[in-house]
C-alpha cells in the first residue's frame, strides 16, 4: 500500500511534469548547441526578452510599493472602518478569478483607440494599448494580489504591540516602519516579489490581448513562444520556452529559500 | 500638521491605485458587455458557439478539479506521511506549474503528445487521439491546477493529531473506516477549498490551452479563446458579453470560497 502509493506519485511528477519538461528539453537541442545559439542570435528574440525584462522590472518595482502599502492600510488603516476593509479585502482577491484573456481585454475597453481615455491618452503622444504601458497595466493588474496576501497575513499575526512601543518611546512613523515592522515583514516582502517576477515574466493571455503581439516592438518572451508554435517553427519556440523554463527553476529556488527564511522568522518570534 | 497631509495624500494615493487598477476595469467590462442594454447582451451570449463554448469550458474544468482532487490528496498524503528518497525534490516540484509560463506548459504537452512525438505517434496509432481535442484541454488544466489541493491538503495533514486516528484503530476500526470517519472530515475545508480553487482556474485558463487544443468553434473551443478570438475579430462588445458570464461565476465561486473557508484557502 505504502510502496504503491509512493510509486504512484513518483508516476504523477513523472507524468504530468517530468515528462513534459524532458521532452521540451530534448526539442530544443535538435539541432545542437549551434541550433539553439542561432534562436538567442535572433534579435527579435532578444528584443522579445527585453520586453519581458522591461515589463518584469517596472511591475516588480510598482506592485511591491503598492503592495506593502495597500496591505499596511487593509491591516492597519483601523479609520477606514471594519466594513470598508473587510470590502476592499475581498477585492484584492478580484484578480485570481479574472481569466487573463479577460484582464487584457478590460485594459482595452478602457483605453482602447475609440474610448474617451484611450482618445485623451493618444491626443497627448501617448499609446496605451499595443504599446509598452497597456501591457504594464494589464500585468500590475494579473499580479496585483500576490504582494497584498503575502504582507497583510504577516502583518496581522506580528499586532501592533511593538510598533505601538515604538511610537511611545518617540519614534516617527517612518522609523517605526524601518526598525520595527521591516524586519518582520521582510522575508513576506521577499518571497512576494519572487512572485511578482515570475507572474510578472510568464504572463501571457492578457500581454496577448493588449499587446496584439507586435514583432519587435510589443512581443514578449512568452508571446513570442505562441507565435513560432502558430508557426511550427517548434526549434525556436522549444529555445525559448527553454530559457523561460530555466528561469522558473530559478524562481522557484528563490521560492523555497523565502518561504524557509520566512518560517524560520516567524518560528523565532512566536 | 505637514505629516499629516503627506499621509493623507499616500492613502488617498494607494485607495486610487487600487480602484482604478483593480475595480476600474471590472466595471468596463460590465459596462461594455451591458452597453446596448439587454437584448445584444442575451443575443451575444446565447451565440450557439458562445454557448458551446461556455458548457465546454465548465464541463472540462470540473473534470480537471476532479481529477486533480484524486491526483493531489494522494500527492499531498504521500508528501507529508512517508519518508522516501526523492520526497524534497518532488515537493518543491509541485510548485512548477505555478512558476512556469502557461504557455511553456502547454507548448510542454503539445510536445510529448503531440504529432511528433514517439509517445503521440503510438496513442494515435492505437486509436486515442489527444492533442487538438478534449482530453488535451484536460490534460493542460490539471497541469496548471496541480498545486492547488496539494498546497491546501499539505498544512491540514500536517497539524492532523495522530492520537485522533490512533484512537480510531484502539476502538477497533479498520483502515478505510477511520479514513472515512477521522481522516477526511479533517481535510475537507482543504480538500473542497483546494479543488474549487482547481475549478475557477481551470475555468480561466488560457495560454496553456490555447496551444493544444485545437480550437475548433463548437468543439474544443473553450470561453477564454472564443473571447480572445472575438477581441481579434474587433468584436469587443461579444467578448465582454461573455466575459460577463465567466466573470460572475468566477466571483460566485470565489466569494464561496472565501465565505466557506475564510481566508486560509485563497492565496
Amino acid at each position: 500500500m505504502r510502496k504503491l502509493s509512493i510509486l504512484l506519485v513518483y508516476l504523477i511528477f513523472f507524468v504530468l511534469i517530468l515528462a513534459p519538461l524532458g521532452q521540451m528539453a530534448l526539442g530544443a537541442w535538435e539541432n545542437g548547441w549551434q541550433g539553439f545559439a542561432d534562436v538567442f542570435a535572433r534579435t527579435d528574440v532578444q528584443h522579445a526578452f527585453w520586453v519581458s525584462g522591461v515589463i518584469v522590472v517596472i511591475v516588480t518595482a510598482l506592485n511591491t510599493l503598492f503592495g506593502v502599502l495597500l496591505a499596511l492600510l487593509l491591516v492597519r488603516g483601523t479609520w477606514l472602518g471594519r466594513r470598508v476593509r473587510q470590502f476592499a479585502n475581498a477585492l484584492v482577491d478580484l484578480p485570481f478569478a479574472v481569466s487573463p484573456v479577460i484582464g487584457g481585454l478590460m485594459i482595452i475597453l478602457l483605453l482602447g483607440p475609440n474610448t474617451a481615455l484611450g482618445t485623451f491618452f493618444e491626443s497627448h503622444g501617448i499609446k496605451m494599448v499595443f504599446a509598452l504601458p497597456g501591457m504594464v497595466l494589464a500585468t500590475l493588474f494579473v499580479t496585483f494580489p500576490l504582494m497584498v496576501r503575502e504582507v497583510a497575513p504577516l502583518l496581522q499575526e506580528i499586532g501592533t504591540e511593538q510598533e505601538e512601543a515604538a511610537y511611545t518611546l518617540g519614534a516617527a512613523p517612518w522609523m517605526t516602519f524601518w526598525q520595527v515592522t521591516w524586519p518582520s515583514i521582510r522575508w513576506g516582502v521577499i518571497y512576494g516579489v519572487v512572485l511578482t517576477v515570475a507572474r510578472s515574466l510568464g504572463e501571457f493571455g492578457a500581454v496577448l490581448v493588449v499587446s496584439g503581439n507586435i514583432i519587435n516592438k510589443t512581443q514578449t518572451a512568452t508571446t513570442l513562444v505562441y507565435q513560432e508554435v502558430e508557426n511550427f517553427n517548434f526549434v525556436a519556440a522549444n529555445a525559448v520556452a527553454l530559457a523561460l523554463a530555466g528561469l522558473s527553476v530559478l524562481i522557484l529556488l528563490g521560492l523555497e529559500t523565502a518561504k524557509r527564511r520566512k518560517e524560520v522568522r516567524k518560528h523565532a518570534s512566536s | 500638521m505637514n505629516q499629516r497631509l503627506l499621509q493623507g495624500s499616500l492613502r488617498s494615493l494607494v485607495l486610487l491605485y487600487f480602484a482604478v487598477l483593480v475595480a476600474l476595469p471590472v466595471f468596463a467590462v460590465y459596462g461594455k458587455g451591458l452597453s446596448l442594454g439587454w437584448e445584444p447582451f442575451w443575443q451575444s451570449v446565447t451565440h450557439p458557439l458562445a454557448l458551446d463554448a461556455l458548457w465546454l469550458t465548465v464541463q472540462l474544468a470540473l473534470l480537471a478539479a476532479l481529477i486533480n482532487a484524486a491526483l493531489g490528496t494522494l500527492t499531498a498524503w504521500v508528501l507529508v506521511r512517508y519518508c522516501f528518497p526523492g520526497r524534497r525534490f518532488l515537493n518543491s516540484l509541485v510548485d512548477l506549474p505555478f512558476a512556469l509560463p502557461t504557455a511553456v506548459g502547454g507548448l510542454m504537452i503539445l510536445l510529448l503528445l503531440g504529432p511528433n512525438s514517439w509517445l503521440g505517434q503510438t496513442l494515435t496509432s492505437i486509436g486515442w487521439e489527444i492533442v487538438y481535442r478534449p482530453p488535451a484541454i484536460v490534460i493542460a488544466m490539471v497541469f496548471v491546477t496541480f498545486p492547488f489541493v496539494v498546497r491546501n491538503l499539505q498544512p491540514l495533514l500536517e497539524e492532523l493529531d495522530p492520537a485522533e486516528e490512533e484512537a480510531s484503530y484502539t476502538l477497533g476500526a479498520s483502515k478505510a473506516l477511520t479514513f472515512r470517519r477521522v481522516i477526511l472530515p479533517a481535510l475537507l475545508p482543504g480538500l473542497c477549498g483546494g479543488t474549487l480553487l482547481a475549478f475557477s482556474r481551470a475555468l480561466a485558463e488560457f495560454g496553456a490551452v490555447v496551444l493544444i487544443a485545437g480550437n475548433l468553434p463548437g468543439q474544443t473551443l473553450v470561453a477564454s479563446v472564443y473571447i480572445f478570438g472575438q477581441v481579434e475579430s474587433y468584436n469587443p462588445q461579444a467578448a465582454a458579453a461573455v466575459s460577463v458570464v465567466l466573470l460572475t461565476l468566477s466571483f460566485l465561486l470565489l466569494f464561496t470560497m472565501n465565505a466557506l473557508f475564510g481566508r486560509r484557502t485563497a492565496r
